[in-house]
């Protein structure tokens, strides 16, 4: 067979000839450099090559040669702690390669080939074994357990296996057949892993912010869709999620984004500590970092990487969160590429796939029982951020997302403009999963929970309504208790809705405190209410001390809690002056 | 690409700014290209889209009069590259690099490709040195760093410019450390390059400037290389020899227009409003190279103004620039009616990277408190402006009220500072005693040790040094 050459190069697109024995998405590599790229297109003789790296410089009549996979990610120890790029290339090594400006075509393996890895097994040679059985196990982290397991797909009988130091590559054991096993594998990124079950959705991901926890909450398992016009603080929430929520293992893809957003990250995680666990954050993270002038195709590969990691820990019986900033700019790489293959364009130009692709994505989340023995169960769950052009969600990427998600934050201009952070609209926001939810958090933080929420959002609605009122009639001309009802709706929106990711005791807001505030909200509303009833007239009533205290108890530590909470209540007594 | 210079006798068609090449054996994405006709000035372009069969060059001059037949083609096997170097301070030149300043071309330091290559995120440092702009809108409320890229939202007819000429004058580098400004500008009108020249040279700060001018009546698509050569010089400056380098660059929506104009003559299937799909990743190439690498001085900030068509700011151009610039300075034409200069309306101005640049030994411990607290109070205030508007003020609440005078006086004596230059103490004070002028209770922001350390004078004194 003759070897295939370049015969026309445009954008990110490459096409080659002769290449009719490619299969489709089969990966390649292209020109002297070697350029990575993945087969989109195959006709007659012709096939047409999306590449990953910038294709500036290439020549028409450069040799491509076919691999023979397809886009795979190598799995196993030294993920965690990791910062990879779009296709899964560690950035460090990387910048050990080429400096500080990314170069074309560096080849370097997702895992630390040469790194030992203290292994020891659970089962014994002449043990059966099926695809997800747990074999053995590495500590991966100090206090992380990384989990061996059998290849999807893969049965047989443990001909040896021993304890021992071993590179991720090197065979700890084998089957009978022969097959060696080894502390890594790989896995084609475009298609999902196999679980045993999916199981129901019931415990909440604590996100640690409490717009979410007590109005809009998400399960373990679920997905939400976070859309928001710029500035309206979806990277900031991303990252609040990524370094509070209480999930075993974070997985953030960073999709068309920010350099200097990602330099924050990276000098940020490895400081903080997971209350929790009392290690790292970084070490219970992997980094997929594909920023805006990183090329195209890449970042349409980097989401399949990242939420195949996510799956992977996800099988070993982990919960983890995937969190994807930003898929529009996935979207995006999607329609660059399809108008570069002449597709039919659909909506605002979108190919017509974009649905389809994107539900398939989402699905990936679950609570799911993992395949192979000991019996586990583990949670995936996506937080994915979506940049709506000019902030008008009819667009086609929020559209194809509401329509899988159980969950939508919806972010809104007017209240980023105001300061109002999480900019949460809670009148467009949803969640599913507040009902099947409220057991858990009613178990750990106050029985009303669901009571409590219920009250929250009608205050903000009846509050909203009586602000329309007041730009037509003025304020002083409403009643004394919608006055009051106003006032209390400011101290929500201050202190249980707001939230400052930039102060150390109100950053994480533990589930105690986001009961115990919106408590104490329901409790001003009530003392202000029986002072009116009592007839003081509502310009007499001192809210001014109890909205500070309040103010202080959000920033307070959560050993002071006891302590805000009384002085608050004692100022409570004395809001009829 | 190293591939030898090929020539070639005759195109086979021309259309717009577009060449079409016909049976080229080698020829690469990217690759630079002469084109000359005797008795012509000789045009440049680029591949755009290399292929066996047909290549499509993209010509940066004004194609008129170029005549297919009897074009000799030179493929140089080289990228778009331009001269870099110390000794281009002071010196101006067009979009491709080539002088207007009627000295010879610079030797430069080094010759350097205009594409750039992406920063390596691992190798980025995190931006986090304040600017002092002299502007209390910037500087108190939406604080620029170093390494940002910090776009300014204008209208037509907005000061933009002129705003962005005061925070070059003004602008001061902590420490004294090397110092530098490269100006781009693309497709601005002479009455607009020479009012900036002009600020610039009275400020004095030309000789440490690098200016890179391409004018409205300069070819339209040598302005989609003017920014690229600037940012070029720009990374030479800042990475190689060490300086703080600040680009401002005007105006980004002729830039953007370039673009579409490119993309239609290559009949793509248009996105929104007729702009190519692909903006964002274009615009991303302009506006990431912006940054601090770790371990090494020098840093590139970016100013890049742009106009909104309509004051739109749901415009592709503005609102892809809001997704991957670091904040924005948003100038408000109702500000700009009422004499306020500089008009920056507050309220969606942002800077994403304010709090790495704030608080103690930066500019004051108490920075964040006092801004988050001006906010909460115009807020209010401007809320009280659209109902005292229906109702009358008569018929707010007294805290409203009170809001609605404070916002006015925001406006006046806080975002308006005419031509006064302001230290970021002086900007602190004017909040502050602005701030002074409501009752304890209406400060619901300020906790009560940032407010004792207020009233017993003790605030603490921002930590600049001035040059």
């Amino acid at each position: 067979m003759s070897t295939a050459r370049l015969v026309r190069i445009s954008g990110a697109l490459a096409e080659a000839e002769p290449l009719a024995d490619a299969a489709l998405y089969e990966l390649v590599r292209v020109g002297e450099r070697g350029l990575l790229g993945e087969v989109v297109r195959i006709s007659g003789d012709r096939g047409t090559v999306q590449i990953f790296e910038e294709t500036t410089g290439l020549r028409v009549g450069e040799r491509l040669a076919a691999t023979g996979n397809a886009l795979t990610v190598e799995l196993g120890p030294g993920l965690l702690g990791s910062v990879l790029d779009g296709i899964g290339r560690p950035l460090q090594r990387v910048a050990d390669a080429t400096g500080d400006f990314i170069a074309p075509g560096t080849s370097a393996p997702t895992l630390d080939a040469g790194r030992r890895w203290a292994f020891t097994p659970v089962i014994a040679s002449g043990a059966p074994v099926r695809g997800g059985d747990v074999l053995g196990t590495v500590t991966e982290r100090p206090g992380f357990v990384h989990r061996v397991m059998v290849p999807p797909r893969v049965t047989g009988q443990v001909a040896a296996i021993a304890a021992g130091e071993y590179t991720v590559w090197q065979p700890f054991g084998r089957l009978e057949d022969g097959t060696g096993l080894t502390l890594a594998q790989s896995w084609p990124v475009r298609q999902p892993r196999p679980v045993a079950s999916h199981l129901a959705l019931h415990q909440p991901l604590v996100t640690g912010q409490r717009v979410f926890d007590l109005l809009f909450p998400v399960a373990e398992g679920g997905s939400v869709a976070v859309p928001g016009g710029f500035g309206t603080g979806k990277t900031v929430i991303e990252q609040s999620l990524a370094k509070y929520a209480a999930a075993d293992i974070i997985v953030y893809v960073g999709c068309g984004e920010r350099g200097n957003e990602m330099a924050e990250v990276l000098e940020e995680f490895p400081r903080l500590v997971d209350q929790r666990t009392g290690r790292s954050v970084m070490d219970r993270t992997v980094l997929l970092v594909n920023t805006s002038n990183m090329p195209v195709a890449a970042r349409e590969a980097s989401v399949y990487v990242g939420v195949t990691i996510a799956e992977y820990y996800r099988d070993m019986g982990y919960r983890v969160a995937l969190m994807a900033d930003s898929l529009s700019r996935w979207a995006e790489a999607l329609r660059e590429i399809g108008a570069r293959l002449q597709e039919m364009p659909g909506e605002e130009g979108y190919p017509t796939y974009l649905g389809n692709r994107l539900g398939k994505f989402y699905e990936r989340a679950g609570h799911v029982r993992a395949c192979g023995a000991p019996e586990r169960d583990g949670a995936l769950t996506v937080i994915s951020a979506i940049s709506p052009p000019g902030g008008d969600f009819s667009e086609p990427v929020t559209q194809a997302s509401l329509r899988v998600v159980g969950a939508l934050w919806a972010l809104d201009p007017e209240l980023a403009h105001q300061r109002q952070f999480p900019a949460v609209d809670w009148e467009t926001s949803y969640s599913l999963y507040a009902d099947a939810t409220a057991p858990w958090f009613s178990e750990r933080a106050g029985g009303d929970w669901l009571q409590l929420r219920r009250a929250m959002l009608e205050l903000l609605q009846r509050d909203r309504e009586l602000r329309e009122i007041a730009t037509l009639v003025g304020s002083e001309a409403l009643q004394d208790g919608d006055r009051l009802l106003l006032e209390v709706a400011r101290v929500v929106r201050d202190t249980v809705l707001g939230q400052s990711a930039y102060d150390p005791n109100d950053a994480l807001s533990s589930i105690e405190k986001t009961w115990l505030l919106a408590t104490l909200c329901r409790e001003l509303l009530a003392a202000g209410q029986r002072a009116l009833d009592g007839g003081t007239a509502f310009d007499q009533l001192d809210l001014a001390v109890p909205r500070r205290l309040l103010a202080d108890l959000r920033r307070a530590a959560d050993s002071e809690l006891a302590a805000g909470a009384a002085a608050v209540r004692a100022a409570l007594a004395g809001v009829a002056r | 690409m190293s591939a030898l210079a090929r020539r070639h006798h005759g195109a086979q068609g021309v259309g717009g700014p577009l060449l079409y090449l016909r049976r080229t054996r080698v020829v690469a994405l990217g690759e630079w290209v002469e084109i000359r006709v005797p008795g012509e000035s000789p045009w440049r372009g680029q591949v755009i889209d290399a292929g066996r069969d047909i290549s499509v060059i993209q010509v940066l001059e004004d194609t008129v009069g170029l005549a297919p037949a009897a074009v000799e083609i030179t493929l140089t096997g080289r990228e778009a590259t331009a001269v870099v170097g110390r000794e281009l301070l002071g010196r101006a030149f067009n979009g491709m690099g080539l002088p207007i300043d009627g000295l010879p071309p610079p030797v430069g330091d080094a010759t350097r490709s205009v594409w750039g290559a992406p920063l390596n995120p691992v190798r980025r440092a995190r931006p986090g040195d304040f600017i002092e702009t002299g502007i209390s809108a910037i500087d108190g409320m939406n604080t620029l760093v170093r390494g940002q890229k910090l776009p300014v939202f204008s209208g037509p007819g907005l000061p933009g410019l002129d705003l962005a000429a005061r925070i070059v004058e003004g602008a001061r580098a902590p420490r004294d450390e090397a110092f530098a400004v490269v100006f781009v500008g693309i497709g601005i009108t002479s009455r607009e390059t020479d009012a900036f020249l002009e600020r610039f040279d009275r400020s004095g700060a030309r000789e440490r400037s690098v200016l890179y001018i391409n004018q409205t009546r300069d070819p339209t698509i040598e302005r989609l290389l003017a920014p690229r050569v600037a940012l070029a010089q720009a990374e030479h400056l800042a990475f190689d020899l060490g300086m703080h380098v600040l680009v401002v660059i005007a105006d980004l929506t002729h830039y953007c227009e370039a673009l579409r104009e490119i993309a239609t003559a290559r009949e793509e299937i248009p996105g929104r409003r007729g702009y190519p799909g692909y903006m964002y990743s274009d615009l991303a190439s302009i506006y990431e190279r912006a940054g601090v690498l770790a371990g090494k001085p020098g840093s590139v900030t970016q100013l890049p103004i742009l106009t909104m068509p309509d004051d739109d700011i749901t415009h592709p151009i503005p609102d892809l620039t809001g997704y991957i610039t670091e904040g924005q300075v948003v100038l408000s034409r109702d500000l700009h009616r009422r004499g306020v200069f500089p008009p920056v309306d507050v309220l969606p101005s942002l800077s994403r990277l304010m709090q790495s640049g704030i608080g103690a030994g930066k500019t004051a411990a108490e920075h964040r408190e006092w801004s988050n607290q001006l906010y909460a109070v115009y807020t209010r205030g401007r809320e009280a402006r659209l109902m005292a508007a229906i109702v009358g003020e008569a018929g707010l609440a007294p805290e409203d009220r009170r809001a609605l005078a404070f916002a006015d006086r925001f406006e006046l004596d806080f975002v308006g500072q005419g031509d006064a230059r302001r230290t970021i103490g002086e900007t602190l004070e004017i909040g502050w005693q602005l701030l002074e002028t409501l009752p304890r209770e209406d400060l619901h922001r300020l906790s009560d040790t940032v407010w004792a350390a207020r009233l017993a004078g003790a605030a603490s004194q921002p930590a600049v040094v001035r040059p």
